[in-house]
């Protein structure tokens, strides 16, 4: 257990908390004081060190205060030819007044829904993080999608994020897929200067009786931002989960995504894609349990790191003994264009039935000179060869991604990099 | 066109080639043929460029050029084009995509406007048709999955449209059935001129029978050690490499 548990500056979290979910808060925070900040040593968190980096870059561990936006700033933010409808907050604030909802979509404040569900997902104990949010977070929104309704065009959730005091903020967002339902969301995780800040987020997820629900993360924030992100997903029979977690920048980023398969037939398709520069880290832990027989998790992660930048990547597959007939498969592959950049990747599968079919693979490598060489000898520069090389490699995530819109913006993104040092 | 001097070239450290000497004009066909390990493919190499390999002694001029101070990429833009012996697998790239990158790279070196899609397309459908090639396969990522012999008309098709000066085939027949060998070899003809020249690296006499050389070279521990027409070719199928060998062998000897 690290000693900022016990620092002044975590208690004024807890001080700063408001009075709603009292006893939501309580349970979080014992859990958190059961729990602790996660210490060098713990297993869970071994190759990134949270406390010591909050510890140095946080001046002011009290909740940031929601800022103003202005509608031309979601205007700009807002990916070119984005079609569906876009939520805005403000430091995990909801703002009303610029966001609309769209047919078959009901949003309401999670203050305003009685007997809140919060927590039963992603719950306090199994993450000292999950438990902290539990304990600070202001508000947050409730997502709710109709049963035997299928919104076509995704739900962009633009967070707007901005601390001068270095302060935290602690988005929490639930979303529930009624059966049969079918929708796609994008989280958007957006810097408005280069000024730290710690994001403490959970995003719990409930897929319904063959729901179809899609979760895209990109995270693009400054390279000031620490931030853990804990997305917890149940879904029950025939329904589908697919996420992408695409990070691009931060300082140290930590993605907590776990995935409850409850019903059968149920399958979940998680990817993510990591390009990282400078001295970013990113870490990514994934754990799917399969509880039940006959579902099926399909899980691709792809990263790309230069200059001193660091990856993790950890996946977990549980499978029960009962989830007989179970299909897992999980690769990760890694590319390392410098000497200085480093990748941790463990993949853990954990298996009691008999009768499944799981594989998981891992790779490490630098970029194909061969290849390298084969395009040069084609007439192509060496800058824009290795380019076409490293984006042939994320495209295999990118093509996961059904939204042109969003899609487009990453490569866009990616492009602007590739003709610099990578 | 190509003047090559002297040049010696190794990889870590053993040295391959041990002074080659050769003049290619334009509109000549020159077969380089030798035993294993006799430094073919190390010559095709190094005038591609490939950076494992250490010049070590001698020049090599192209249209008046020093082709050795040159990048792969501009050498392939003053016009060299080496068909790979074992053409790359790369995953996510299509041969569509990557050729209209390196097309329109060489013609802006060249001080020629970029193609436009629609111009692309009919270029590409013009040469397609010269190796008798699926447009399906070049909408696939390129090579991936390709036979031996599709990859190979994919490198003879890379050349089309690329339309080099000087052509260095690195056995280009290896791992090709008889019917692949006549289109790889009839699209190669098609594309000979009075003004290119082409240099083809084989083990065997076969292809010969298809591309026919204006002079034929036996490479042997890293030089020429026997220049003639194509009959020398045919003497080799007959006779093997092991006379050649046992000639310079005794000389060196001596």
């Amino acid at each position: 257990m690290s000693t900022l548990t016990q620092h002044e500056l975590v208690l004024g979290l807890f001080e700063a908390a408001p009075a709603t979910f009292l006893s939501l808060r309580q349970l979080g925070k014992e859990s958190f004081y059961a729990q602790g900040m996660p210490a060098l040593k713990s297993e869970e968190y071994k190759f990134t060190p949270l406390a010591k980096k909050l510890e140095s870059s946080l001046t002011d561990f009290f909740p940031a205060n929601p800022i103003k936006i202005s509608a031309e700033q979601v205007k700009s933010a807002v990916f070119t030819g984005f079609e569906g409808v876009v939520l805005v907050f403000s430091n995990g604030k909801y703002l009303p007044e610029l966001s609309k909802s769209t047919e078959g979509l009901t949003v309401n404040l999670l203050s305003e829904i009685e007997n809140t569900p919060l927590g039963s997902i992603a719950k306090a104990d199994k993450d000292p993080f999950t438990a902290l949010n539990q304990a600070t977070f202001t508000d947050g929104l409730h997502l709710s999608i109709d049963s035997k309704k299928s919104i076509e065009s995704p739900i962009l959730l633009l967070q707007f994020h901005q601390a001068q005091g270095g302060q935290v903020i602690s988005p929490r967002i639930w979303i529930e897929a009624g059966d049969f339902s079918k929708a796609t969301f994008i989280d958007y995780q957006v810097s408005l200067d280069a000024a730290p800040y710690f994001v403490n987020k959970v995003v719990e997820i409930k897929g319904g009786v063959h729901a179809n629900i899609t979760y895209h993360s990109l995270q693009e924030e400054s390279n000031h931002v620490i931030e853990v992100s804990n997305v917890v997903t149940n879904i029950y029979q025939d329904a589908q989960f697919n996420s992408t977690q695409i990070t691009l920048s931060g300082d140290m980023v930590r993605n907590n995504l776990t995935l409850n398969l409850l019903g059968s037939n149920s399958v979940g398709n998680m990817y993510g894609l990591y390009l990282l520069q400078g001295k970013t880290h990113v870490d990514n832990h994934t754990n799917v349990d399969h509880t039940i027989p006959h579902a099926e998790s399909n899980e691709l992660y792809k990263g790309i790191m230069a200059d001193q930048s660091r990856g993790v990547f950890n996946g977990k597959i549980f499978v029960r003994q009962i989830a007989q007939k179970t299909n897992a498969f999980q690769q990760n592959n890694n590319i390392l264009l410098s000497e200085d950049a480093i990748i941790n990747t463990k993949p853990q599968l954990e298996i009691w039935a008999d009768d499944v079919k799981c594989s998981h693979g891992c790779t490490v490598g630098q970029l194909d000179e061969e290849a390298l060489f084969y395009l040069q000898a084609r007439g192509i520069d060496k800058i824009t060869a290795k380019g076409l090389l490293l984006y042939a490699f994320a495209g295999e995530v990118l093509d996961k991604i059904e939204d042109d819109s969003l899609r487009n913006y990453i490569v866009n993104q990616i492009q602007k990099r590739l003709g610099s040092n990578f | 066109m190509l003047s090559i001097k002297n040049l010696h070239a190794s990889i870590e450290g053993t040295p391959i080639l041990r002074g080659i000497n050769l003049e290619v004009k334009a509109g000549e066909v020159h077969a380089i043929m030798g035993p294993n390990g006799s430094g073919k493919s190390t010559l095709a190499s190094v005038l591609a460029g490939r950076e494992e390999y250490e010049v070590t002694e001698g020049e090599v001029f192209f249209q008046g050029k020093e082709l050795l101070s040159l990048s792969p990429e501009d050498r392939a833009r003053e016009g060299v084009f080496l068909a790979f012996q074992y053409p790359i697998e790369i995953p996510g790239v299509s041969t569509t995509n990557f050729l209209r990158t390196a097309l329109n790279q060489v013609r802006q070196y060249r001080g020629q406007e970029p193609l436009d899609a629609v111009k692309f397309l009919s270029l590409m459908k013009e040469k397609m048709a010269l190796v008798e090639i699926d447009q399906k396969l070049l909408s696939r990522s390129l090579n991936e999955g390709f036979s031996g012999g599709e990859k190979k008309r994919n490198e003879i098709f890379q050349m089309a449209m690329l339309n080099p000066v000087l052509s260095i085939l690195d056995e280009t027949d290896s791992g090709l059935d008889i019917d692949a060998l006549r289109i790889v070899s009839n699209g190669v003809n098609k594309l000979k001129s009075d003004t290119t020249a082409t240099i083809v690296v084989t083990h065997y006499q076969r292809l010969l029978d298809y591309i026919v050389p204006d002079f034929v070279h036996v490479l042997y521990k890293g030089r020429i050690v026997k220049s003639g027409t194509k009959e020398l070719a045919l003497e080799l199928e007959e006779k093997g490499y092991d006379w050649i060998k046992e000639e310079v062998d005794s000389t060196a000897t001596v």
